[in-house]
């Protein structure tokens, strides 16, 4: 080739280059522009919810306890988040409700409510409003001047939105609600005698079984139920992991050239891979549970069924790739063919199965949060519950922390058992 | 075993040694199996006793609803067609959120793998938080963030989006971090010593090095998207999940749709894998690799 022509060819290969580096991002960019006007991303601005997302971080920090009086029979009761689980037992307040005919609730920064027949709400800088629901909708009394924007009046509602704490008054009921920081009764519910020690009340007392019972049993946060699915979870991981790596290692013998030489077995075993795999966990998982109802084995075994067509193929590629030398000098010795593989094909490969399963066990915890969620069992269906209801978010953010957990947690386990025994075998590869 | 300090051990001493090792090697090695054994007996009994329908009555009926939808898909046969054109459009739908979600997880991958290896960080102080970041991201399930994505945005794809691009994020930062201790450092000194600024010693002294590796993940994890993004589309994101959920709930007798639907999403999964992991080989084999003889 001419030194003229070298140039040439270099010329127009700079050329491609920079048109190449100048072409992609262009068309990743127009790529973006047209899924993000297909998915309408500039709408998003008026669906997003900002109430909602409002309430979702607020109730993450913080929770509220009702007082509410019903105006009918004049019954009074105080609730933590006004659930029936976090009752107060009749005639029981916490020390800011003073319960009397007329009850006084206290709030932050000197201003208190009086609930009764006529509710009065002493609002510190600001004044008194009072408010007498009857028959005819709510008469409130506001100090003169114009109303703060804080305050919603109308003839049949009246709500009073003050610093950490919102009374809303209709006919039939008056409602304080007083917000308060942290995840309320985590430990012990009210019905407990621990509820409101401290950990040093709690140590001396020794009642260390009671103590454990009554935490394990809190109706409100179900420890003993989240703790049971999230081994469900771990559990439906483990048993579609290893049962598929159990499957799939003699179907990976059958899928090997080496091992396989008849041409259709092996395309057959290879099909097969393809099938499980390529349908997927989704499908797998509507199928097994239509045959099984939902629960963690219906889990495990849509993981394992995707898994056998994963491993298989990589087991299969690993056992392609052994060393024949190994096999001989083990044949050279009289073996026997199973002696053969055991001895001369096992120990090759399995630091790279057993590299692969145990990732595929981390991969597969999160997989079977997510399989939970669709045909309900472990953390998966406990959280999609928790959101369902809309209401328990500080639930919600306990179960996300939970699961992040449990997943890094199953990644050290899985990357130290890696470590531990592919070490520790010392056989094949290093 | 060597009691004289002048004497060496006597072969006979070494073959009892080694037999005992192999012993106590084999016996651990039997402890560890029955373990494991036990562990899957036991598994598979829990989760038998916890689920609905036991395993010994369901399996005879595991063929039933495959029978009930491919019965029915042949007996409308005529009408699939019809069902493919009418869900174009939502597989469109998962195809472009799976796609969308890895070019924004790859790009945002791309600086904070940048962050989190040591010798390109800008600082090193940001290694660490950037790698925990990137764990975070990468143990959160997509369904997670998807679900409060779509209590705060409504349903739709945007919430599968952000959710799978957020996970990408953690699961190709990792990915790239470790492809970039490998790059050479000389390009990065070169082009600092000429004066280039932080971005320009990354985007032209590390991507052109580590750009095939980048790429070969990043198809892998579109793959993977992919059916994150069905499953999402399942529990109310929008796509052919959504589509397939609803289907399946007109239940017996409208099974065709259903049956299209399964079609269409294992036609696309198989297309892209078999698309993708062609690119991928010839991204690390190079063309010669495809020469060679090497079908797909």
């Amino acid at each position: 080739m001419t030194d003229a022509a070298t140039y040439a060819a270099a010329d127009r290969s700079l050329t491609r280059k920079r048109m190449f580096t100048l072409a992609a991002p262009a068309v990743i960019l127009a790529y973006l522009t047209y899924v993000f006007v297909a998915f309408d991303v500039a709408g998003l601005a008026d669906r997003v919810s900002l109430s909602n997302m409002q309430t979702l971080v607020s109730d993450t920090y913080s929770y509220k306890v009702h007082v509410t009086r019903d105006n009918r029979d004049g019954a009074t009761s105080v609730a933590i988040e006004g659930e029936r689980k976090g009752e107060y037992p009749e005639g029981t307040a916490p020390d800011w409700v003073t319960l009397a005919d007329t009850t006084r609730v206290d709030l932050a920064n000197g201003a208190f409510i009086t609930l009764g027949e006529t509710t009065s709400f002493d609002i510190p800088g600001y004044g008194t409003v009072t408010a007498t629901p009857g028959r005819s909708g709510v008469n409130a009394t506001f100090p003169p001047g114009d109303l703060p924007e804080w305050i919603n009046a109308s003839k049949n509602r009246v709500a009073i939105t003050a610093d950490g704490a919102r009374l809303t008054i209709t006919r039939n009921r008056t409602e304080v609600f007083r917000y308060f920081y942290g995840w309320e009764l985590f430990f012990f519910t009210l019905d407990s005698p621990f509820h409101g020690k401290s950990v040093t009340e709690l140590l001396s007392s020794g009642q260390y079984g009671a103590i454990w019972s009554d935490f394990w049993s809190n109706k409100m946060w179900r420890h003993a139920d989240v703790a049971w699915a999230l081994f469900e979870t771990v559990l439906m991981a483990f048993l579609g992991t290893f049962g598929a790596a159990m499957i799939a290692l003699p179907l990976g013998f059958l899928a090997a050239k080496n091992f396989t030489p008849l041409g259709s077995l092996r395309f057959a075993a290879r099909r097969v891979f393809d099938f499980l795999r390529g349908v997927d966990g989704l499908i797998w998982t509507i199928v097994l549970s239509r045959a099984f109802g939902p629960g963690p084995l219906t889990g495990s075994l849509a993981i394992m069924l995707t898994d056998t067509g994963t491993f298989g193929k990589i087991f299969s590629e690993a056992l392609e790739n052994v060393d024949d030398k190994q096999i001989e000098g083990i044949a050279s010795t009289g073996a026997k063919p199973l002696q053969r593989y055991r001895f001369g094909v096992i120990p090759q490969i399995t630091p790279v199965l057993l590299s692969q399963v145990l990732y595929y066990l981390e991969s597969n915890t999160r997989s079977a949060t997510i399989i939970g969620a669709i045909t309900g069992g472990g953390i998966g269906l406990m959280l999609t519950q928790a959101i369902i209801t809309q209401k328990d978010w500080e639930e919600v953010s306990y179960y996300i922390i939970l699961i992040i957990l449990m997943v890094m947690a199953m990644d050290s386990f899985s990357g130290w058992l890696r470590r531990r025994l592919i070490q520790g075998t010392g056989e094949g590869t290093h | 075993m060597t009691s004289a300090a002048d004497t060496a051990p006597s072969p006979a001493d070494i073959r009892t040694d080694y037999l005992a090792q192999m012993r106590q090697k084999r016996m651990l090695n039997m402890i560890l199996l029955l373990i494991f054994a036990t562990l899957m007996v036991a598994g598979f009994y829990t989760a038998d006793q916890r689920n609905a329908g036991g395993f010994w009555n369901g399996w005879r009926h595991i063929l039933d609803f495959p029978a009930d939808v491919v019965g029915e898909a042949y007996e409308r046969a005529n009408l699939l067609p019809g069902y493919f054109v009418k869900y174009l459009p939502s597989l469109l739908e998962t195809i472009n959120i799976a796609g969308a979600a890895t070019l924004i997880g790859a790009m945002l991958a791309l600086v904070a793998s940048m962050l989190a290896t040591r010798g390109l960080a800008p600082a090193g102080w940001l290694i660490a938080p950037v790698r925990r970041l990137l764990d975070i991201l990468r143990a959160v399930p997509e369904i997670v963030i998807a679900l409060v994505l779509i209590f705060l945005l409504g349903g739709g794809p945007v919430p599968a989006m952000i959710a799978i691009a957020l996970h990408t994020v953690g699961a190709l930062g990792k990915l790239f971090s470790e492809v970039n201790e490998n790059a050479s450092l000389k390009p990065v000194e070169g082009l600092a010593s000429t004066g280039g600024s932080w971005m320009q010693q990354m985007m032209l002294g590390v991507v052109p090095q580590v750009a095939p590796n980048y790429l070969s993940y990043a198809l892998l994890r579109f793959e993977i998207n992919i059916r994150a993004s069905a499953i999402l589309g399942f529990v109310g994101a929008g796509g052919i999940g959504y589509d397939l959920r609803n289907t399946m709930s007109w239940g017996q007798g409208k099974f065709d749709e259903a049956a299209a639907i399964f079609l269409l999403l294992f036609a696309a999964i198989i297309i892209v894998d078999q698309l993708s992991s062609y690119f991928r080989n010839r991204l690390t084999h190079g063309k010669a690799y495809k020469d060679k003889g090497a079908v797909l």
